[in-house]
């Protein structure tokens, strides 16, 4: 019970403070709309890419560009929680009857919404690069952004239960979150790659999750086989679980992490 | 009444620092109980240990009976704390502020508003609830961190040097506050503080340094330690040769040299008049100096109280001290 208003509380806050930012909420629909006019167009005309299967390259990348949104922001959201802890309003929680797995489990909610929050945003950009979305195919999707952010906030909750200050954050961006984006599949197909990078891309939490979006957007056929690699029962069932075994030991990490 | 806190033996340990050194106390219910020390004297880590944030290496702690260390989720129900630093979320109104900690205890917000209303009344911040805590002055949200401290009618008040950086008429302000507060409501208070004269709006204070409790009582016998009051006179040169007979007369001796004598007493108003009885005209000055806290912190560690942080070389002057064993 109190742990359930703990969460609600975390939540709520992290919400609020969402939408007292509209720098952060403009940045956020900015950023993967920059990355698909400059990126996208720039390697669409500079390359000539093998196995898109005839599709146009922004319409193959437009999941991915979706999926690298939720996972800035689920990142730098539950990172944010070194900040708290350190200097504001979680001291407070933490000296309050509220349980810490609380804490955690209600940032991550908090961080999940709003990641999906911005994802639907960016989907209503669909049509711009040549995707019809249905309803279904929508809310599909919206579920798929859900279970990745999840898993996401989970990862960033971990870390930065590990973490004493933001001086490592520059760290994390660049050896954590930057090689899961570029692992993912979300620029170039999967196939093809050398058996290492194949490997790793496996590993890949964020691979499956992208997987999953390309399996609703493009209608069953000779294309969808040509740029998922693995069965859409899979894709769900990978990014299901590491969302339960990362939300899971985050909330255990944060719950040992020394309190401020 | 059975006390309210009762900490025994109390020892925090990081790794080669020991910040608290076997400190026993206890807090009666509705008392306002100062600790007073220098910067890294080890009151934070006291009250980071009896609010339940640290563990310590070894004693006891007790709080309405409840054991600190084992029955922490119980304690912290019946516990609040303002923090060093502040931990307001700035980006949210402060009424957002106290709504959030209001559920945290399990208040309605109906009830939360029905209760900060007259806190926040009380510390004038009625008006400006509505405004986001960023615009607030470092007085206003030590004020409104104090009414949140309050919302959910805490056994105890923790207060880690709540006015620390504020202006000399804020500081006055907070005082009268928390001074209002418990006895307004039933709430033990225990605040610490650097600045000696603070240390005078508490009932009773521990003077801490080096991690132990040197002297706790009331400012007034911890002033009296020292024993005496001072009559400081200056008096002409040409006068000075009559110092044995002026001793006689008084019946005890000066101290000080050349033309500065110091005359330590138990009653200054009564002995000032005799002296200027015996000495009349030769007196060039004279005035009384009754002790500050601060000279009994003087007495008591044979060092003044250092304002703000120590510099660094102070800073290793006392880390190789400590580690030498002193
Ligand atoms: N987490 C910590 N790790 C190591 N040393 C600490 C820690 N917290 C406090 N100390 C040390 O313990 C001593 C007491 O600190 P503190 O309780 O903050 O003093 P005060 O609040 O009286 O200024 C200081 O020497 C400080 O450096
Ligand atoms: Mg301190």
């Amino acid at each position: 019970m109190i742990a359930l208003r703990g969460i609600y509380v975390i939540w709520l806050r992290e919400l609020l403070r969402f939408v007292r930012e509209p720098a952060r909420i403009v940045g956020m629909v900015a950023q993967p709309l920059l990355y698909l006019i400059l990126v996208g167009n720039g390697l669409a005309h500079g390359f000539q890419f093998r196995g898109t299967g005839g599709v146009n390259y922004l319409a193959f990348m437009f999941p991915g560009i979706v999926a690298m949104s939720v996972l800035f922001t689920s990142v730098f959201s539950a990172m944010s929680i070194v900040w708290d802890r350190e200097f504001g309003f979680l001291k407070e929680v933490l000296v309050s009857p509220v349980p810490r797995a609380a804490i955690a489990v209600g940032k991550a909610l908090g961080g999940t919404t709003i990641a999906v929050v911005q994802g639907a945003v960016i989907l209503i950009l669909a049509p711009l690069v040549g995707i019809s979305l249905r309803a279904g195919m929508y809310f599909g999707m919206l579920g798929v952004l859900a279970l990745l952010a999840l898993a996401l906030n989970g990862l960033g909750i971990l870390v930065a239960s590990r973490m004493e200050s933001m001086q490592g954050f520059q760290v994390v961006m660049n050896f954590l979150v930057m090689p899961l984006f570029f692992l993912s599949g979300a620029l170039y197909p999967l196939k093809g790659m050398p058996t290492w990078l194949a490997a790793l891309m496996q590993v890949d939490p964020v691979t499956y999750g992208v997987d999953a979006l390309r399996h609703l957007v493009y209608a069953p056929g000779q294309i969808l086989t040509a740029l998922t690699q693995f069965s859409l029962a899979t894709d769900l069932t990978v990014t299901l679980a590491t969302a339960v075994l990362l939300i899971t030991v985050s909330t255990l990490a944060f719950n040992r992490a020394k309190s401020a | 009444m059975p006390d309210r806190i009762v900490v025994e033996n109390l020892v925090k340990r990081f790794g080669t620092i020991e910040a608290v050194r076997g400190v026993s106390f206890s807090v009666r219910p509705r008392e306002v109980f100062g600790f007073l020390g220098p910067n890294g004297a080890g009151k934070t880590t006291t009250i980071k240990m009896l609010a339940t944030l640290l563990v310590p290496t070894s004693g006891k702690l007790y709080i309405e009976g409840l054991d600190v260390v084992r029955q922490r989720q119980e304690v912290r129900r019946i516990i609040g704390l303002v923090f060093q630093d502040p931990t307001l979320d700035d980006r949210l109104t402060a009424w957002e502020n106290l709504m959030f900690h209001g559920l945290l205890y399990g208040l309605s917000q109906a009830e939360t508003r029905r209760r900060a209303m007259p806190l926040l009344e009380m510390v004038g911040l009625a008006d400006r609830a509505n405004s986001l805590v960023r615009t607030y002055s470092g007085g206003m949200k030590r004020r409104l961190e104090l009414v949140r401290g309050l919302i959910h009618t805490p056994k105890v008040l923790f207060l880690d040097e709540p006015t620390v950086g504020l202006d000399p008429q804020t500081r006055s302000q907070i005082w009268q506050h928390i001074q209002q507060l418990s006895h307004e409501h039933d709430t033990t208070v225990f605040v610490t503080t650097h600045y000696m004269d603070e240390a005078e709006h508490c009932e009773r204070t521990a003077i801490m340094d080096h991690g132990q409790i040197v002297a706790l009582d009331t400012p007034e016998h911890l002033k009296q330690l020292l024993g005496h009051e001072e009559i400081r006179l200056t008096v002409r040169k040409e006068a000075l040769h009559e110092r044995p007979r002026w001793e006689d007369r008084l019946g005890q001796r000066f101290s000080g040299s050349g033309p500065d004598l110091i005359f330590k007493t138990h009653d200054a108003g009564a002995d000032v008049t005799r002296i200027v009885e015996v000495i009349g005209p030769s007196i060039q000055r004279i005035e009384i100096k009754r002790p500050t806290l601060e000279d009994v912190f003087l007495h008591l560690t044979g060092r003044q109280i250092r304002e703000e942080t120590v510099s660094a070389r102070e800073a290793w002057r006392e880390f190789g001290r400590r580690r030498m064993g002193r």
